[in-house]
């Protein structure tokens, strides 16, 4: 996959769709592509985080540990983003993710991705929007839940 | 040591001084008749006859030396004297060649005995002394300051009695002509002989202060190279240049004063030396218009004058650097003589004594430094197989007993002995053999860790080296010029390591020897992974590279299974390596030396011309410009400084305008327009791509193909000249220019593979452990270089080897004084206990600088101001009312 095609894949996502297209060809060109074997985690619940990643090819589960041990609760596939939350806060993990086939990432530090927002503030401004629009889809959401249970 | 510079020359240069005098006496009269045959020839040959009868044969007298010797034809005397003085040319050229050689010899060899003395001198300085000299003083005096010594001593003798000599004998001719004349010449030389000694007293005196301040500048240096840290630390460059410029300002005014001085007494000797014809024509002229001398007497006076200034000159000068060679001994000799000194026989003699068995004793020691008291009143009965912790708070004195249980440093008083043995008279060398100490800061010397763990091995030399027959004459001459020069006899060549003393009885037995010490001090791992980035000439040990390449090959199988392949891009030379730039690419090996630096291969004529012979040059010249294209579109808004460019970019940030401006070159014109600098410029970059770090897409497989061939190309069409210049990548060989690590791994460790460079760690370690090939490994580690006093080590890892040291020699008493301070908590612990473990019935002494440590010891000495407080085991110190340790613990 060459640069233009990662370039392709970042706007995919939501959090980064609106950022201008020579920024987010920095953002691909200076991130780092990161294979994963079958079995390997991505991540692992409860550890600090210090990177985002969005998979490229290959399925992983996402896993939360319980009493009764690890519980599957969803499956990533492709142009999926996970470990976000690390990268825009210090919160540890809350899940531990693990590879099923072997999987292709696109991995963004947290320090890259730091280093980019101070550079270009417009990026920030971005990201502050998509993080909004999230805040306003969770409110919606619960609203609609307080509502079902009204009822 | 003599006292004076002379007392020095007479001991032990008297036969050689003599030797020179004679030989210069003897040479005279060569030199004359050499001055005396060109008067001959102008005289008896060439002068016209004065009265010849004609057709009888021009005879001429032959007279050598004053001598008539007979008659001979014009010509032929003429061939006889000219042959005679090219004779007497090469006569007097070979004396003073002989005698100048002969001269330089003997200073040499002074010298050497001079700054011999001076270093073993400082062999016996007693340890406190090096509190108040540094080495910054000490080094120029026995390196420059004792050098122009050499010289003078040559002269010291001849010189005067030979020039001396010149002028007596011309001063004599001219009191035989005229003995008033005679006084006038020598009527200034009282007042000479009388005012410039004054005169030179004064620069003397300016000269030793000069010395003085000149060492201490040099202190000042090194006290600068050693504080570097501290200085920058605190930002104190402004202040220490200032200091340096007062010191050079000193200097500067004292050399200015001993200029004018020098300068002025040179005046007065030229004025001096000047004034005397003055009275010859004066008084001299005076006397031949009284008629009491006649007008030629008056000349010879003049022609004989004309001998007198300059051994006088030489004279005078010989006194100048007298003065300053005997000022220079003086000075260094007295700095040489502190207090306390140890005796010869103690450090360098050697001698057999019984085991140490029952007890360390100390009765009443008391041991001060500078009038100050720090240990007062000691006495202590230590079993020799007892375990003993000392503690105390930092003014307790806990230090110094390690140092005078080690004997490093000597009791003022009272008596100290390890068993049947007093401690006082021991050599150090039986003291080095028995007792290991470790102290809390380490120096290592510039040389291999092996060496310097077998340091305390190397006590005097165990078999002579082995000399081929070519090289005997040269060691038998380097043996005796020791001996004439009171060096030391033995000769650092031989083998010095002493094998029984580490208890082995041969070299392998010794490397195992070492790897238990290394494993004692908790080092072993350290030193194996220094081994894992080691080479090795498979040239010199074929065997060692023979099983590497077996590492290579299990690792290799193992890496192709399932779960693990593809996190080593293998070398081989038919396939591109995606994980390797394309400069590593096309070399396919390490290049060994500057020709094929792979930062500067597109600088390089050899390169450049395959690839322009493959057709790649307008290819590179476009990957090139693509590559430029993008960085410049994604670093164009970066701040210069940002981190980005350091860590990703192609093109430095001060380049980046040039390229900015090329490229806008390239789109106008296309890029047949550039000239061949420009070119350069962009053909530079695809060198540093790597497609599965870099993911540009510009090389793609057809790309793959051709540099392929051009590799073939480069390996095949390599010249016999380059061929030492780069090692190439062979699965069958083992590569000589790569570290021992990436000779195993010999590939590639993949980009961008989730954690396999530890993947790959733990799996190259198995390997290693299968084959057993870590003690390789760590034989190999023991050849790293510590560099200037240890400084490519941390100092935990040099407090191990210094540990490891002590282990190896197997002492019979071990002392430690704050010796793991540097090491993290763990290995402190582990330390502790391997430590107690290896000196099971064995003495070990162990200053503790955590006194909570103390619990893991037989006994217990708690040291309070310099006096022992309490002795016994832990618990039972622990547990006393107003327990000094229950409150040191308390406290720490």
């Amino acid at each position: 996959m060459s640069l233009q095609e990662e370039v392709d894949l970042l706007r995919t996502i939501p959090l980064f769709s609106r950022i201008e297209p020579s920024r987010l060809k920095l953002l691909a060109f200076t991130a780092q592509r990161l294979t994963f074997a079958p079995g390997d985690l991505l991540c692992r619940q409860g550890d600090e985080g210090d990177a985002a990643y969005i998979i490229i090819t290959g399925d992983a589960d996402v896993l939360v540990e319980s009493e009764s041990g690890a519980v599957k609760v969803a499956t990533l596939g492709p142009n999926d983003l996970l470990g976000e939350n690390a990268i825009l806060c210090d919160v540890p993990r809350t899940a531990t993710v693990k590879a099923v086939t072997k999987v292709e990432t696109l991995m963004i530090s947290k320090e890259l991705f730091f280093q980019l927002v101070n550079q270009f503030p417009s990026i920030s401004i971005e990201i502050m929007r998509e993080l909004a629009r999230r805040v306003e889809k969770t409110t919606t959401m619960l609203r609609d839940a307080m509502a079902n249970r009204e009822t | 040591m003599e006292s004076t510079i002379y007392k020095f020359i007479f001991r032990y240069s008297r036969k050689e001084q003599v030797f020179i005098l004679l030989f210069t006496l003897l040479s005279l009269p060569f030199y004359y008749a050499s001055l005396d045959i060109p008067k001959l020839i102008v005289n008896n040959v060439l002068a016209d006859p004065e009265s010849l009868a004609p057709g009888s044969a021009d005879l001429r007298t032959l007279v050598i030396l004053g001598v008539p010797l007979g008659e001979m034809e014009r010509l032929g005397l003429l061939a006889l004297y000219c042959g005679l003085f090219l004779a007497l040319v090469l006569a007097n050229g070979g004396f003073k060649y002989v005698i100048n050689v002969y001269k330089g010899l003997l200073g040499e060899r002074m010298l050497r005995r001079l700054r011999y003395q001076l270093y073993s001198r400082i062999l016996r300085f007693p340890s406190p002394h090096f509190r108040r000299v540094s080495s910054g003083e000490l080094i120029p005096m026995v390196t420059q300051e004792v050098e122009p010594l050499g010289g003078f001593i040559g002269d010291a003798l001849a010189l005067p009695m030979y020039q001396g000599g010149l002028l007596i004998t011309a001063l004599f001719f001219i009191f035989m002509q005229d003995p008033l004349m005679g006084l006038a010449s020598v009527a200034l030389y009282p007042m000479q002989g009388w005012i410039i000694p004054k005169l030179q007293r004064q620069v003397n005196l300016l000269g030793k202060a000069r010395v003085q301040e000149v060492r201490k500048v040099s202190e000042r240096i090194s006290e600068t190279v050693q504080g570097v840290e501290e200085l920058h630390a605190n930002g104190m460059a402004r202040w220490e240049a200032a200091e340096f410029a007062a010191r050079m300002g000193r200097i500067f005014d004292i050399r200015y004063q001993i200029y004018r001085k020098k300068f002025f007494i040179k005046f007065l000797n030229n004025f001096l030396a000047q004034i005397t014809p003055f009275f010859f024509y004066a008084i001299g002229g005076w006397f031949v218009i009284d008629g009491s001398l006649t007008l030629g007497g008056l000349v010879a006076v003049l022609a004989a004058y004309k001998d007198l200034p300059p051994p006088w000159k030489e004279l005078l000068n010989h006194y100048q650097i007298r003065e300053d060679s005997r000022i220079k001994y003086d000075q260094v000799v007295t700095q040489f003589a502190p207090a306390g000194m140890r005796s010869d026989a103690v450090v360098f003699d050697d001698r057999e004594v019984t085991p140490f068995e029952g007890s360390l004793v100390a009765t009443g020691v008391k041991y001060s430094e500078d009038d100050d008291t720090l240990i007062d009143g000691l006495n202590l009965d230590i079993p020799l197989d007892h375990h003993v912790a000392v503690t105390g708070d930092a003014v307790s004195g806990r230090d110094r007993i390690a140092s005078l249980m080690a004997r490093l440093v000597d009791a003022g008083q009272g008596r100290l002995a390890y068993g049947a043995e007093d401690a006082g008279d021991l050599p150090e060398a039986t003291l080095g053999r028995r007792i290991g100490y470790v102290g809390p800061s380490t120096s290592l010397f510039s040389a291999s860790l092996l060496d310097n763990l077998l340091y305390g091995l190397r006590q005097a030399p165990q078999a002579p080296r082995s000399v081929p027959q070519a090289m005997e004459g040269v060691v038998a001459r380097e043996a005796r010029e020791r001996q004439l020069t009171a060096n030391s006899p033995d000769d650092i060549e031989d083998d010095w390591v002493d094998l029984g003393l580490a208890g082995v009885d041969n070299r392998s037995g010794l490397i195992d020897a070492v790897r238990h010490a290394l494993a004692v001090a908790d080092f072993e791992d350290d030193v194996y992974r220094m081994g894992l980035r080691r080479q090795l000439d498979p040239a010199e040990r074929p065997r060692e590279a023979e099983r590497l390449l077996e590492a290579r090959r299990i690792l290799e199988e193992r890496l192709a299974s399932d779960t693990l392949s593809g996190l080593v891009e293998p070398f081989d030379r038919g396939t591109y390596n995606t994980n390797a730039t394309v400069g590593e690419n096309l070399l396919f090996g390490t290049p060994v030396g500057d020709t094929f630096d792979l930062d500067r291969l597109p600088e390089n004529d050899h390169i450049m011309s395959l690839l322009a012979g493959a057709g790649l040059t307008e290819e590179f010249l476009a990957m090139g410009c693509e590559v430029a294209r993008t960085m410049v579109e994604l670093f164009a808004d970066l701040p210069a400084d940002h981190e980005f460019f350091l860590q990703f970019s192609f093109i430095s940030p001060d380049d980046l305008p040039e390229y900015r401006t090329l490229l806008a070159k390239v789109e106008r014109s296309g890029e047949q327009d550039l000239d061949e600098q420009e070119r350069q410029r962009f053909l530079a970059l695809p060198f540093r791509l790597a497609p599965a770090r870099h993911r540009l897409g510009l090389i793609d497989d057809a790309m793959q193909v051709r540099l392929i061939e051009v590799r073939h190309a480069f390996a095949e069409g390599l010249p016999e000249d380059l061929r030492g210049a780069i090692a190439f990548f062979d699965r069958a060989e083992y590569n000589s220019a790569l570290s021992l690590q990436d000779n195993i791994l010999f590939g590639k460790i993949a980009w961008g593979m989730a954690g396999s460079q530890a993947k790959v760690g733990t799996l190259m370690a198995d390997v290693i452990r299968d084959l057993d090939l870590r003690p390789l490994v760590i034989e190999l580690g023991l050849e790293t270089g510590v560099g200037i006093g240890g400084a490519r080590l941390t100092p935990a890892q040099r407090q191990k080897t210094a540990i490891a040291r002590a282990v190896l020699k197997h002492p019979a008493i071990m002392v430690l004084s704050e010796a793991t301070a540097m090491l993290d908590g763990a290995s402190q612990a582990a330390v502790m206990d391997n430590l107690r473990e290896e000196f099971r019935a064995r003495a070990l002494i162990w200053v503790v600088h955590r006194p909570s440590d103390a619990a893991r010891f037989d006994q217990v000495l708690v040291m309070k101001d310099g006096k022992l407080a309490e002795s016994g085991t832990f618990a039972e110190l622990m547990d006393r009312t107003d327990s000094v340790l229950a409150s040191l613990v308390a406290h720490e």
